[in-house]
């Protein structure tokens, strides 16, 4: 392929391609992000290979890997164009029948379409509620791109936001037009991108370099790597577009070594945007050079911090440093380096096209745009959500995440991964912006939400985040390292039963010298998740603490298991069920746990029949001697 | 070399652009405690004893001297309410490591007669002092970080690496908890006489 050396070819570029493809053509596509490769999704696509060779279509249709939709609580997903037909859960068995059905009879395979509470069947992915109260200004172009062709990219639009840039704007335009849309950051702090790129620009020295933070690390967030996986080259179109307006001849990914996929499609998306002549020496023929190398992390949470992770593309440890100096000022070997999340790159090139007002329209008067959230924990419909901000967080849990999976009652979501919070049922009104997370004691971080049910114990949450921390942090300033030390450690007690007064005031002492003195915002934030669920469910630590009781029946070692006597119908279920042989009990009599064996799997509770409902789970209280063991005839109903 | 002025602790202070917060305050007569710092190396930040308040038309805010360079008319407190309770803290947390002679000096200074933390065993404070000298003194690198989080320490990151040491011995009067002396003791154990340390060195 030959380098486009202009606007106009990549136009005529764009052109070509479209003019070779029709929209008719029915087209398979199947998500092969990573959520769904789990699920299979890599044999569903050799299905469909195999079947439609089969059956001879190979002419007349057209397959395409794409990267993740977002609905992958259902996954492997498969949505037939032209009509946009969504199958749900699809496994390699299914595809004979929806190559048969709807390929060759345009006809819809029923059972694998999506149905909703109320019985309704919905076959388009975008009516599709979980779907259908979304704004996928970042997302919604990931089924429709196999992120291995540049073609797709392009086709839709792709680098045409770049060529604005570098022939219709200025440099200064584009900053101008990035600062007056109101992006801010979406990798944790919120700080305004036009500002942070212009400090870069403004920076003393020649060598500037741009950054694209990829080092996603909160437990359960994985937006950044649907978005690097399903379409690199928004991230990287948005960071030329970057570069351009900073004045960086080089620019880095830094990308977690645990995304496999993402560094593959990322790898192939240079190669193929340099032989486009899309990066490298004269981009689109202009006088702007720049390029971009991909530097692994090696699995250090506490690297995605900027001056970590310019330590660590220097070849050093991935360390925070003390120096209080900004690395938009003195970054990668002290040079102004301009370091943004994933989804701010990728959401330039839209900003760029679409134009700041447009941008601005969106969300809420501090915080523009859309922002991704990965929903997960005990939601039904767990999957990557993009709204506007100022979403409610109701919205988010019960429209798009069709409520608790469990069917119990919603006690808290925890927002903005380990230096986050957790935000109880009174604040799911709350419009989701940096401002009012902030102010609820919780964050925005990067888009992480679990979803907690009354089965979640909170001190067990925050202990936790608290051993995710301890184990992440870096280690180096003293409050981080042996403030987490200690906190975990009372918070483990605290579970298991060790608690003793005075915790709790030790516990706020730490949390507060921990925000106030740390290094680093690893270290500031690490006692959110601590404090928060101390702001909110103060009443279940001092339960853990005075009366020995976890009131979500969640830690193992206030818990026991008894069965009442006068319900045991003696059927042995539990018994053989118990994999510690801690039941004793035959025919004909009353079954009974042995508390010293018992391992408090909760077995027995899950395998007695519910009309029995005899086994019970104690907490706070102690479980009844036993009926002695002469007298265990159980008289059956 | 272009001179400054600030305020410390309510004195007029004059220091030379590109020095330290500390440097100017030692140099004034006031005293801040660190237990990570040393003169000959570059500043490491990690102890956060030296934390002090830092005002700037009206913002304040918290910074560890030992890295902050001196501004023209900054006003700086290195005692308020807060920094003693951090400091309280941070002598607290590690008198649960070990009980060496600067931290009992400290624990005196801030009235702190045990930890509410238990210790298991007399441990390293971290402060890398005998990390950074080797390195950056002795441009040798015998010894280093490794692990994170609670789970770091400071080993020989390879025999290769320790039969490489100069036995200058200049590290050992560096710690502040003790540790490092039965470490690298430790670290030449079964070494000829001549190679390995001098006992009681």
């Amino acid at each position: 392929m030959a380098k486009l050396k202009s606007a106009s070819e990549l136009k005529k570029y764009r052109q070509d391609i479209l003019a070779g493809r029709d929209p008719d053509r029915p087209c398979v596509t199947i998500c092969l992000g990573t959520g769904c490769l789990a699920c299979g999704g890599e044999q569903v696509h050799q299905a469909f290979i195999d079947e439609i060779a089969r059956q001879g279509l190979e002419d007349r249709v057209d397959v395409r890997r794409t990267g993740c939709h977002g609905f992958c609580e259902r996954g492997p997903l498969v949505v037939v164009f032209p009509r946009e037909i969504c199958y749900l859960k699809v496994t390699a068995a299914d595809v004979p029948e929806i190559v048969a059905e709807t390929l060759v009879h345009d006809r819809i395979v029923e059972r694998l379409v999506y149905r909703g509470d109320d019985g309704k069947k919905v076959v388009h992915e975008n009516q599709i509620p979980f779907y259908r109260h979304q704004s996928r200004v970042i997302l919604g172009a990931n089924r429709l791109i196999d992120p291995n062709r540049i073609e797709d990219y392009i086709a839709l639009g792709g680098y045409s936001a770049l060529a604005k840039s570098l022939f219709v704007m200025t440099p200064e335009e584009v900053l101008d037009e990035v600062k007056r849309s109101g992006l801010r950051g979406r990798g944790g702090a919120g700080f305004p991108t036009g500002k942070k790129w212009e400090t870069t620009r403004d920076a003393h020295g020649e060598t500037k370099y741009v950054v694209v933070n990829a080092d996603e690390g909160d437990p359960g967030a994985y937006m950044n790597r649907s978005v690097l996986e399903g379409n690199p080259h928004s991230v990287i179109e948005g960071l030329i577009i970057g570069a351009y307006a900073i004045g960086a001849r080089h620019g880095y990914v830094y990308v977690r070594q645990e995304y496999p996929l993402a560094v593959a499609n990322l790898t192939v998306a240079l190669e193929q945007a340099r032989d486009l002549g899309l990066l490298g020496d004269n981009i689109l023929g202009s006088d702007f050079c720049f390029d971009v190398a991909i530097h692994r992390g090696a699995g250090a949470f506490v690297s995605g911090e900027s001056s970590a992770l310019m330590a660590a593309i220097e070849g050093r440890v991935g360390e925070p440093r003390p120096k209080y100096v900004r690395t938009a000022v003195s970054g990668l070997w002290g040079k102004p380096t301009n370091l943004n999340n994933v989804e701010t790159w990728a959401n330039v090139p839209a900003i760029i096209n679409r134009g700041a007002a447009w941008f601005g329209s969106i969300g809420t008067a501090g915080s523009k745009g859309t922002k991704i959230f990965s929903l997960v924990g005990k939601v039904r419909n767990t999957g990557l959500v993009e709204v506007p901000m100022g979403t409610t967080l109701r919205q988010i849990i019960y429209d798009i995440g069709g409520g608790i999976s469990s069917g119990k009652e919603f006690k808290a979501v925890q927002t903005g991964g380990p230096s986050g919070g957790c935000l109880p049922a009174e604040h799911l009104d709350l419009p989701v912006d940096f401002e009012a997370l902030d102010r609820a004691g919780s964050m925005m971080g990067s888009g992480g939400m679990i979803v907690m049910d009354a089965d979640t114990c909170m001190v067990d949450t925050a202990r936790y985040f608290i051993q995710f921390l301890s184990e992440e942090s870096c280690g180096k300033c003293v409050p981080c390292r042996e403030g987490l030390k200690r906190m975990l450690r009372i918070l483990t007690g605290i579970c298991a039963g060790r608690g003793r007064p005075g915790d709790i005031e030790l516990l706020e002492e730490l949390g507060e010298v921990m925000s106030e003195a740390s290094l680093c915002a690893l270290g500031t934030t690490a006692a959110n998740p601590l404090l928060s669920t101390l702001r909110y469910f103060r009443g279940e630590y001092e339960a853990h603490i005075k009366e020995k009781r976890c009131p979500a029946g969640a830690c193992k070692e206030l818990i026991r298991y008894y069965i009442v006597p006068e319900k045991c119908q003696a059927c042995l279920i539990c018994a053989r069920s118990c994999p510690a042989a801690a039941i004793s009990g035959e025919k004909g009599q009353v079954h009974v746990i042995d508390q010293s064996k018992c391992t408090k799997c909760g077995v027995c509770l899950e395998v007695c029949p519910p009309r029995f409902a005899a086994v019970a789970k104690f907490s706070g209280k102690p479980v009844p001697a036993p009926v002695a063991a002469g007298t265990r005839i159980q008289g059956r109903k | 070399m272009e001179t400054i002025q600030l305020e410390i602790d309510g004195k007029k202070v004059e220091a030379e652009r590109g020095t330290t917060l500390l440097q100017a305050a030692r140099k004034a007569g006031v005293e801040i405690p660190t237990l990570c710092h040393d003169d000959r190396l570059a500043p490491f930040g990690a102890c956060r004893l030296c934390l002090v308040e830092i005002d700037r038309g009206g913002r304040k805010r918290l910074v560890a001297s030992c890295a902050y360079e001196v501004e023209d008319g900054l006003v700086v407190k290195t005692v308020t309410e807060k920094i003693v309770r951090i400091r309280r803290m941070i002598v607290e947390l590690l008198l649960a490591e070990a009980t060496t002679g600067p931290l009992e000096v400290l624990a005196g200074k801030y009235g702190l007669k045990g930890s509410r933390f238990k210790g298991d065993e007399p441990a390293c404070f971290l402060c890398g002092l005998c990390v950074r000298y080797c390195a950056e003194v002795k441009k040798k690198d015998i010894t280093c970080f490794i692990g994170r989080g609670i789970g770091r320490e400071v080993a020989f990151p390879s025999d290769l690496a320790r039969s490489a040491c100069p036995l200058c011995r200049e590290c050992l009067p560096l710690c502040p908890s003790g540790a490092w002396y039965s470490l690298y003791l430790k670290g030449y154990e079964g070494m000829p006489e001549e190679t390995g340390p001098r006992q009681g060195a």
